[in-house]
């Protein structure tokens, strides 16, 4: 057992898994602000990343926040942030930058029932188009969802490998019916951890080109201090980093930044199909829904009706082509969230003409219960 | 506009003397060189640079102090000067690394 | 590489011209513009440092003095409208070999950004912040800023600024920073003494400097640059030490200048380690 990583089994909340898997991840900055129902991660990692070598420190605000994380990432160390909803709502435009410097980084967010302060102590999934759209100008994003404590762990620790393989920030969308639930959590031996960090470049330092692509389409990431010199700059920028304010550039650039997520989906998009073979029916789901969407196939599959269920896990980038494939097979899809039909309209727009979608979602503050989804089944199809 | 008095004691101390280079593209003719040199070596030139700005010259040859503050006023790296090293030395230009009052 | 002219011209480098990245020369800011000077004068106090230059890292927000970290051949971040300050914070706690410097405008550093500067004010982060002061927004074509004088004009305040200005050296110390000093950018010597003591000091420093804005803010106040600079000469006094409170600017009186603060106290990351990471008894 290292410092890091503290192998054993445990019985803890989502948030406290998330920030042992961050750790795990080899996190070595947070900077944090108290937000419901995020703070707890903030308190574990203030208690346990002295430990690790690394530093907490609570900013002023979730912008203060985001931007140290940035800053750290520059500094060459693993660095994270976790919030809620109205936080999220402050982080957004530093996000933005994060993209756009191609700065790994993670931030978290343990969504509540929104709009404005809404339902601080209580769950809901309606931050999921913001996660995709919330900063302004075109982007692609890797949004991640787990669905239990044990998951959070385990997807905290893939935010980081991707943030750190593909120079993005990553974000994890989870709620706080799974951030502040108890339950059994195995954190693994260290060997069996596997962990990613950015790949440094080699070879000369005056001619350096700070954002040319290797070949997955990701530059080497030098960090300060190392002699390179680096400029970096939220402007649309070249290779090397200036600013160049042409049509050209700008173009260049977004092809580059969408370019490395779209063009490695198989290795991003992570699904998983739960008695989805046979299915007449797909339910879509993910995060804590998707566990009360596994209840509602199983009570479906007893009364003749065959579900079945595909869990996203990656969100973002969309998984197009799997459910574009799925329309072609079944008769409808439901898809099962706490809000009211935000991933709904993307499973729609893949469905086409294909198949019926319909939404069984809820405004927030609760679960959605197996039985709303059946009475669902049994009326749309 | 000067920007410095003359000391009582300046006809005892020995002098340095410099020369000034011009960087005349990165000129933007703020005139600030011009005006704030403390013996009135320069003024604008009717020359154009790439940007249509007029870049200073020299009018008081062998009058540069080499006080550097046209150096270290110009917002533009567009001028400095450089040491002539009399006498006792030889004379040769020599850089001086871009210390400015030292 | 520029060519030079002039007596006896040999093919001489600026003395400067190895800090800056003379590919992007001649840089944005307008004729006249203050930025540059100031610019100029926190190069050659790096360099005076004679620290290791690896371990420079200059960041900038937005705005005209933002454009400073594109210019400066070291590692430079040019962050959001603001965040300079937390974005410097997070690097310095990454990385505390770092010596990081915060170049940036009054409207990023005090409107958009004071609620930053506040508090790394406070905390004591260890860091140069370096205010070009031009008393509005000249980016943006000369709005009003949290800098600009009662009734002066600008853009947004067209008939004059009905608000007061922020005294930004009271706002330094009554937040807790280390090192406070102002200058003009006609004092270039005396600001290059000044940052060069800034750099090698530990804990929040803040220098905060007056810089003419021809262009935007001198147009609409008919000061031309060089009313600017008589008033930088004429209108300001020396007077180091002085009480905080004295310090707003109000050019019909005479403007003070100098160095108030210097004082030495735990730095965050001191402290940080001090009371996480105890030394084993």
């Amino acid at each position: 057992m290292t410092a890091a990583i503290r192998t054993g089994e445990y019985f803890i909340t989502g948030d406290v898994a998330c920030a042992e898997g961050a750790l795990a991840a080899g996190c070595q900055f947070f900077g944090g602000y108290p937000i419901t129902p995020a703070t707890e991660i903030a308190e574990h990692i203030a208690e346990r990343i002295p430990d690790v070598g690394g530093t907490y420190i609570q900013m002023e605000d979730e912008i203060a926040a985001i931007a140290s994380v940035l800053g750290a990432s520059w500094a060459g160390v693993k660095s994270m942030t976790a919030t809620s909803g109205p936080g999220f709502s402050l982080m957004m435009e530093n996000i933005g930058l994060g993209i756009c410097t191609e700065t790994p980084c993670v931030i978290v967010n343990v969504q509540r029932g929104g709009p404005s302060t809404g339902l601080p102590t209580q769950g809901a999934q309606s931050d999921m188009m913001q996660a995709r759209w919330g900063s302004h100008g075109d982007y692609e994003i890797i949004v991640l969802a787990p669905s239990s404590p044990q998951e959070i762990f385990y997807q905290t620790i893939t935010a980081f490998n991707m943030s750190e393989k593909y120079r993005v920030p990553v974000i994890i969308m989870t709620d706080e019916i799974v951030g502040h639930m108890s339950e059994k959590v195995i954190i693994p031996e260290a060997k069996k951890i596997k962990t990613v960090s950015r790949v440094i470049p080699k070879g000369r330092k005056d001619h350096f080109k700070l954002f040319k692509p290797g070949p997955n389409g990701v530059a080497p990431m030098p960090a300060a201090g190392q002699g390179y010199n680096v400029h970096v700059t939220g402007l649309t920028h070249d290779e090397k980093g200036y600013p160049v304010m042409s049509v050209e550039a700008q173009a260049e650039m977004m092809t580059r930044l969408t370019g490395k997520i779209k063009k490695n989906l198989d290795d991003i998009i992570i699904t998983e199909s739960y008695r989805l073979d046979d299915a007449d029916i797909a339910l879509i789901s993910y995060g804590v829904s998707s566990r009360t969407s596994m209840t509602a196939v199983d009570e479906a599959r007893r009364m003749g009706i065959k579900a079945g269920l595909l869990r996203l896990i990656t969100i973002w980038p969309f998984p197009d082509d799997i459910i574009r494939k799925l329309a072609k097979k079944v008769k409808g899809f439901v898809t099962v969230e706490i809000n009211l039909g935000q991933i709904h309209r993307e499973v729609e727009r893949c469905a086409g003409d294909k198949a019926r979608a319909v939404l069984v979602g809820h405004p927030g503050g609760t679960i959605i219960p197996p039985d709303s989804v059946i009475e669902k089944l049994k009326e749309a199809f | 506009m000067a920007f410095w008095r003359i000391p009582f004691d300046a006809d005892e101390i020995d002098v340095s003397q410099g020369t000034v280079h011009f960087i005349e593209e990165r000129c933007k003719g703020c005139g600030y060189c011009i005006a704030f040199c403390p013996r009135e070596v320069l003024k604008v030139s009717d020359k154009f640079n790439p940007k249509g700005y007029h870049p200073p010259m020299i009018i008081k040859e062998g009058e540069c102090v080499n006080c550097h503050y046209c150096e270290i006023i110009c917002p533009e790296f567009a001028i400095f000067s450089v040491e002539i090293e009399t006498d006792t030395k030889e004379s040769k230009e020599k850089h001086d690394g871009g210390d400015t009052d030292r | 590489m520029a060519s030079v002219s002039g007596k006896n011209s040999q093919k001489l480098d600026h003395p400067l011209d190895d800090l800056i990245r003379t590919d992007r020369i001649p840089h944005i800011w307008c004729s006249a513009c203050g930025i540059g000077t100031v610019f100029a004068s926190c190069l050659t106090a790096i360099k005076g440092s004679e620290l290791d230059l690896n371990n420079f890292v200059m960041v900038s927000g937005i705005g005209c003095s933002g454009r400073a970290a594109g210019y400066v051949k070291l590692d430079s971040f040019h962050t959001t409208h603001g965040r300079a300050i937390p974005y410097a914070t997070g690097i310095k706690l990454a990385n505390k070999d770092l010596n990081v410097i915060v170049f940036s405008g009054d409207g990023d550093l005090f409107a958009i950004g004071g609620n930053h500067f506040i508090h790394a004010a406070r905390r004591n982060i260890d860091m140069t912040v370096i205010c070009v002061n031009n008393l509005n927004y000249g980016m943006t074509g000369g709005q009003v800023a949290a800098t600009t004088p009662y009734m002066a004009k600008s853009t947004t305040t067209p008939s004059g600024n009905p608000e007061d200005p922020f005294n930004l050296p009271l706002m330094a110390y009554a937040s807790g920073a280390s090192y406070i000093a102002r200058w003009t950018m006609l004092h270039t010597r005396e600001l290059t003494e000044t940052i060069l003591e800034a750099l090698l000091k530990k804990g929040f420093s803040f220098i905060e400097v007056l810089s003419p804005c021809p262009v935007n803010y001198g147009r609409r106040n008919k000061e031309k640059s060089f009313d600017t600079m008589k008033l930088y000469q004429e209108n300001t006094i020396i007077k180091n030490n002085a009480d905080p409170s004295e310090l707003d600017i109000d050019f019909s009186r005479k403007v003070i200048l100098g160095k108030f603060l210097d004082v030495d106290k735990p730095t965050f990351s001191e402290r940080y380690e001090q009371i996480y990471r105890p030394e084993p008894q």
